[in-house]
């Protein structure tokens, strides 16, 4: 579903990526984890579309289109979703009208018909249950004085209703007590097909005790140094990153 | 060529629609400005002797005048010789038609063109149309209708010969002929405009509205509106104004003046569309404007909302004087500066009576390289016990070459009275484009999104046949924004 080849991307002329090889496939949960500054974040805003990011050299292939050819909003609307890691906030647009905006830009995209506010409120009451959100969230502007915790139900919400293939969660996890973190977690183990993948983007193990990754790549300095099942994520909450990065340097 | 560049062409290549200029005969006056000229426009309207006084008097004291330049708006020296101060539809020996009946059918087909339909089947239901085409009010539509309950809506050229006794008693009495350059020169060549008045405790069936096409190139357009609402009665009014696409400016000077007796509402809308230039600053409408209320009477309300989109140059102060005890003043406000546009607007609350309230919400938004100012007065007078005002004012920022720029003033002479203000100044980031186009929604639509937004207090002040449009008229005049 996704072929990422000797990816090379940086900003400003610094190089953060520095080769990444990752492929997944339908049905499959991988996790990417490594130290801060390791170029996780760097790699979702890259599959996402953001320009500030120059890709030097390698290619992203995405259900055999070339995903670096594509418009950010020809992405999404093409089943490649991104959460943020720090969700940004809209004053004055109200949740509910951004959320039919973005649905009805995905659903126009694929040739269906645009849903009425009356469909639509009924799709995202659907949603919202199967999330266990407030839904008085919706009343709100985008993300405007949300806590933390809100702005990563809402990141979920909008991936339960544009319903990608292929989802990447950038640190998810970070900021959220124990209680968010299981039902961010809950949310995303619910959107989980046979016909879709995720990516998720953590720092720390913990979320991966809920999420179960089918693969665990860890990432230090813009490549992936060690790929392993889960019990990898494991070894690596016990052992710290040192391990693996002052492994590489003694190997290089 | 830049992808903005390319997308600044697209937007002069085929945005402004209502550009188009209808070929029709006219009875238009050479160009230049004396005492005949006033004579002449006072003639053809089969004017009072003491109308053409009031003329001359505003005129000789015109020439004596000097162009305001405080305003933070730069621009060439206006020739006012150049000028045609009266341009009619029709030939010159021809009579003006009585009727809509009688009207050309090319005006017609003009203002169809621009959605304002006025024969009978397709008119606006619920909306009563005064349509004003250069210097003359070609018609007005449901003036049938608004008889019944005693409403008079007409031509303002129509009222003085109908209505001499209230033109007589209320012209000028809130926007004196002495009150400023550009309303002094209205005062002398003003060719037509609306004419409202409201009798004692009736509710205007109808949204009552004036359009103002501006069509005739090298003339300018002096309307002249008065809204009278006398005691305990309620009208709501909407103006709306377009112009031909041209490369030379033209001169738009209106003067506007509401009085509102006891108990009685007047609200006031405005969506304001003429003629922007080009993003170089090449051509577009002079939009010098004086627009005033009176609350008169004690509890009388007066709501000004105005969203300014067009224009290449605004100059406008709509303001309320709060005289009777215990009313109230609205001023709602979105102005957009794109292009090479200047925008120097806001609004005066003068609180004279005991516990009159004011509230101002002003929106401005600038982008492409326009120049957005906010210049607002809160006056308390020094009877003007328990008087409140809210002011907020917030401006919009989007790409890095234009800007906004605030100046309140605030003088209080009372002690009990209470002057709040608010400010803020926004940007629209590429962080937030970014998460709409992550989301799906194309960067064009992002920024709609966001402006809208941030114009929605405003908006829903509209009448709500006119706020979807104003919103429809705001996406297309940022069109080409975001590069």
């Amino acid at each position: 579903m996704l072929e990422i080849k000797n990816l090379k991307a940086g900003v400003e002329g610094r190089e953060i990526l520095k080769g990444i090889n990752l492929s997944i496939n339908a049905g499959e949960v991988h996790a990417i984890m490594g130290p801060n500054g390791s170029g996780k974040s760097t790699l979702a805003q890259v599959l996402a579309g953001r320009e500030a990011f120059e890709v030097a050299e390698g290619s992203v292939m995405y259900k055999g289109q070339d995903l670096l050819e594509l418009a950010p909003e020809v992405r999404v609307r093409e089943g490649l979703f991104l959460a943020f890691q720090y969700p940004v906030e809209i004053p004055g647009v109200n949740t509910t009208y951004f959320l039919r905006a973005a649905v009805n830009a995905v659903r126009e995209h694929h040739g269906e018909a645009a849903l009425n506010a009356v469909d639509f409120l009924k799709l995202m009451r659907e949603k919202i249950e199967l999330l266990q959100l407030d839904e008085a969230l919706l009343k709100r502007s985008v993300n405007e004085g949300f806590s933390g915790g809100e702005k990563k139900r809402a990141e979920i919400l909008q991936m339960a209703l544009l319903d990608p293939t292929m989802a990447v969660l950038d640190e998810t996890d970070s900021g959220l007590d124990i209680d968010a973190l299981k039902v961010v977690a809950h949310g995303v183990n619910e959107l989980k097909r046979a016909d879709n993948a995720q990516l998720i983007i953590t720092h720390y193990q913990r979320l991966l005790d809920y999420i179960v990754p089918d693969f665990v790549h860890v990432l230090s300095d813009g490549r992936i140094v060690k790929s392993g099942g889960k019990e990898l994520a494991l070894e690596l909450e016990e052992k710290g990153y040192d391990w693996i990065t002052n492994g590489e340097l003694q190997t290089a | 060529m830049s992808a903005d560049t390319e997308t600044i062409d697209r937007f002069v290549a085929q945005e402004y629609k209502w550009g188009f200029y209808t070929d029709i005969e006219a009875d238009t006056l050479p160009p230049g400005l004396d005492e005949d000229v006033v004579r002449h426009i006072s003639a053809k309207k089969n004017e009072p002797e003491w109308l053409l006084e009031w003329r001359l008097k505003a005129f000789r004291l015109w020439q004596t005048m000097e162009e305001p330049h405080w305003p933070q708006v730069k621009y060439d020296p206006i020739d006012y010789q150049a000028v045609s101060y009266y341009s009619a539809p029709g030939a010159k020996d021809k009579d003006r038609p009585k009727s809509l009946d009688e009207v050309d059918p090319k005006l017609l087909e003009t203002y169809e063109k621009l959605g304002v339909p006025l024969h009978e089947r397709a008119r606006l239901a619920g909306v009563a149309v005064d349509a004003v085409f250069d210097s003359v009010s070609v018609g007005t539509t449901h003036k049938e209708e608004l008889a019944k309950h005693g409403v008079i809506f007409c031509s303002f050229s129509e009222a003085v010969q109908e209505y001499p006794e209230l033109i007589k008693k209320y012209l000028g009495s809130v926007v004196p002929y002495t009150d400023n350059f550009f309303a002094t020169l209205n005062s002398a060549v003003f060719s037509d405009g609306s004419f409202v008045y409201i009798p004692k405790g009736v509710r205007c069936p109808l949204e009552l509205s004036t359009y103002f096409r501006i069509n005739a190139a090298e003339t300018g357009q002096f309307e002249r509106t008065l809204i009278i609402a006398d005691e305990g009665s309620h009208v709501s009014y909407l103006e709306g104004c377009t112009a031909p696409m041209r490369d030379e400016n033209q001169l738009h000077a209106a003067v506007v003046e509401l009085v509102a007796l006891g108990d009685a509402e007047i609200k006031y809308s405005t969506v304001q569309n003429w003629y922007p230039g080009d993003e170089d600053g090449n051509g577009g409408i002079y939009n010098f404007v004086t627009k005033r209320g009176i609350c008169k009477g004690a509890r009388s309300k007066i709501c000004w909302t105005q969203v300014e989109t067009g224009s290449a140059i605004t100059w406008k102060y709509p303001s309320v004087i709060l005289r009777g005890d215990d009313s109230v003043g609205e001023f709602y406000s979105v102005a957009l500066a794109n292009l090479a546009q200047q925008a120097d607007t806001g609004t005066k609350m003068i609180h004279l009576g005991k516990n009159t309230r004011s509230t101002v919400i002003s929106k401005g938004i600038s982008a492409g390289k326009g120049q957005n100012s906010y210049r607002g007065l809160v006056q308390m007078g020094k009877n003007a016990t328990n008087a409140r005002n809210y002011t907020q004012c917030d401006s919009l920022l989007i790409g890095s070459r234009c800007g906004a720029h605030t100046f309140p003033y605030i003088e209080v002479k009372n002690p009990s009275a209470q002057v709040e203000h608010e400010a803020t100044t926004s940007k629209i980031g590429e962080d937030q484009i970014f998460y709409c186009n992550a989301r799906g929604i194309e960067t064009q639509d992002a920024v709609n999104m966001i402006v809208n937004g941030f114009c929605k207090e405003v908006f829903r002040e509209l009448p709500m046949e006119f706020a979807m449009e104003a919103q429809a008229l705001m996406d297309v005049s940022l069109e080409g924004s975001v590069g």
